[in-house]
């Protein structure tokens, strides 16, 4: 579908500025990965990022072909050698992540630190590169898209979001474009601080639900501890009208913007099956029509 | 027994099925390990009875005794510590308290003191007793936090504990399933949820905790995550299909088993069929 909505900030390309967004949300399953999906069809000239590591799941509707793949280089990996170690348990006692038992790494546990390799008397112990993740270069039919998978049970996931960033960064960069489109991962710790951290807006998805509401003041919290500022979305509002005003109510209150509202709809998660995002599926569906009106919004306050 | 309930996709309805559970149970520990967005206590409403602050270690330097040498600086793996010419810099939101630069310093002038970087919360209601943690805002590091929810599972400990964990499958989810019996992994079958989880299984068999999966607003999608479950011998423990009802009981924190007590007796035969394959 042709996009409709022209942007207007495209001087700042000249400028080389260039404007991330982040979509977040607290709590999960709220909705971030289905708009997401849905502003990489409606922006141009944009890059999206998926930053939930973990447990990616943006590729399902943006279908992107990698041309680069690189091994994320997490933590490192502590290695006793058998023939060396005098089973003295200097190691095991120092480790503060109880990461071995009977003279053995325990490889996720092991934090890489490397307080074993200095503590053993015999010089038994040292650090190796492992691979706890890979970063793609991928290609899309909305633009460039970057993405990840941490390898199961890998270890600081904010390290490798920060790739992510990086890489969006210089395919924005290299492909001369103005935007990059970030899809955040649930909570407000380690990998949402990285998604976070310096981008010049974060949209909230939230939903009319106590633990939606609950989530949505301390996502609110984190980004105002950093200075982010922040628009918010009710999805599914109608599903609870109180808890939506409640939310509205809030908001007004911090000053914060809603920016959209969005129906519970069942078209959602037949979009999700189709694997496609929500308005290309149904482009004439009240769900489309208000995720469009909200990209407007998002358009808007970036420039 | 130890049961942990993880998703791998958030929102996939941990923490309906962990409370839901626990209510239909007697004598339970709840355990919310969540510590980002924790959630069962909403649902719950427990009188809170104990708080208790969560520090990490982080080193304390007597900068007059130190000489700026930089070995310390140079241990950090983290880089939570920088030393120029005569100023020290310390990170402590990036300090994982590995204790590392105490042991290199050569003039022996670090120490260490704490940082609070969270709460634990313990409470009472219906039988259950609740505990559950909170992370600071602005706080990177959850895994302090859910180890210290994690402390009071007690090797004596004779009633059931169910642990509610964090979405997804990185470190704070390894920790919060790790040591427990069985884990519940809660799912809906879309394309998204069939993804993460198929994420979640890798790490449960790599850690080697038995699993078996619930599917819930079972009738919603496709039939994908039943067909991977059955081609996969992953038992599927329980089905929740989608209800208008449970949904609008949630969104005002209200555990569906207490008015629709028909699943009371579902809950209580899921804890059989998970008695059953652990032993």
């Amino acid at each position: 579908m042709e996009p409709k909505i022209q942007r207007s900030f495209e001087n700042n390309r000249e400028d080389g500025i260039m404007k991330e967004i982040t979509i977040l949300s607290g709590k999960g399953g709220t909705g971030k990965t289905t708009i997401a999906g849905s502003f990489a069809v409606l922006a141009q000239n944009a890059v999206t990022a998926d930053c939930d590591v973990d447990a990616p799941d943006l590729h399902m509707l943006l279908h992107p072909t990698p041309f680069k793949t690189q091994d994320f280089i997490g933590p490192k990996l502590a290695k006793i050698d058998k023939n060396v170690c005098v089973n003295c348990g200097l190691c095991q006692k120092a480790c503060q992540f109880d990461a071995i038992k009977d003279f053995q790494i325990d490889p996720i546990h092991c934090e890489g630190c490397g307080v074993c390799e200095v503590v053993c008397p015999e010089k038994a112990i040292s650090l190796h590169d492992r691979i706890s993740g890979q970063a793609f270069l991928s290609k899309t039919r909305f633009g460039f898209m970057s993405h990840a998978l941490l390898s199961p049970g890998g270890a600081n996931s904010g390290k490798l979001v920060t790739l992510v960033r990086n890489n969006a960064q210089m395919l924005a960069k290299n492909n001369n474009c103005d935007l990059i489109l970030i899809d955040g991962s649930p909570g407000i710790g380690c990998p949402v601080i990285a998604s976070i951290a310096g981008v010049n807006l974060a949209l909230i998805i939230t939903e009319p639900t106590l633990s939606g509401i609950h989530d949505l003041k301390r996502a609110m919290q984190l980004l105002s501890h950093f200075n982010v500022p922040s628009l918010v979305c009710i999805n599914k509002y109608d599903l609870n009208l109180k808890n939506t005003e409640k939310i509205e109510k809030f908001c007004s209150k911090k000053n914060v913007d809603i920016i959209g509202k969005i129906i519970f709809d069942p078209i959602v998660t037949k979009a999700m099956v189709a694997e496609t995002p929500v308005i290309e599926y149904l482009p004439e569906s009240k769900v489309s029509k208000s995720v469009e009106q909200m990209w407007q919004q998002v358009i808007l306050r970036l420039e | 027994m130890i049961i942990s309930v993880a998703s791998g996709k958030g929102g996939t309805g941990k923490t309906t099925v962990a409370v839901n559970f626990a209510l239909s149970l007697t004598n339970v520990l709840l355990l919310d390990c969540d510590v980002e967005e924790p959630n069962d206590h909403l649902l719950l409403n427990p009188i809170i009875t104990k708080t208790k602050s969560v520090y990490v270690k982080i080193p304390s330097i007597q900068e007059d005794m130190c000489d700026y040498c930089g070995v310390c600086a140079k241990f950090c793996k983290n880089n939570a510590l920088f030393v120029t010419n005569k100023k020290i810099l310390f990170f402590p939101q990036i300090c994982t308290s590995c204790g590392g630069c105490k042991i290199v310093c050569p003039q022996h002038v670090i120490t260490e003191k704490k940082r609070m970087i969270g709460k634990t919360k313990q409470g009472l209601v219906n039988g259950i007793e609740l505990v559950y943690g909170e992370l600071s805002i602005g706080e990177p590091m959850a895994i302090p936090i859910i180890r210290a929810v994690k402390k009071h599972i007690s090797p004596l400990e004779k009633r059931v504990i169910i642990v509610d964990s964090p979405p997804g499958t990185s470190c704070p989810v390894i920790d919060t399933v790790h040591g427990t019996d069985f884990t519940i992994l809660v799912t809906e079958p879309t394309p998204f949820g069939l993804y993460d989880l198929k994420i979640a299984v890798d790490v449960l068999r790599k850690l080697k905790i038995p699993f078996g999966v619930i599917i819930n607003q079972s009738d919603i999608g496709d039939l994908r995550v039943h067909n991977f479950c059955n081609k996969n011998f992953i038992p599927i423990l329980l089905e929740i299909p989608y209800s208008r009802k449970i949904a609008e009981l949630y969104s005002v924190g209200k555990p569906f088993v207490l008015e629709m007590p028909e699943w009371n007796q579902k809950f209580k035969d899921l804890l059989k069929t998970i008695e059953k394959m652990v032993s």
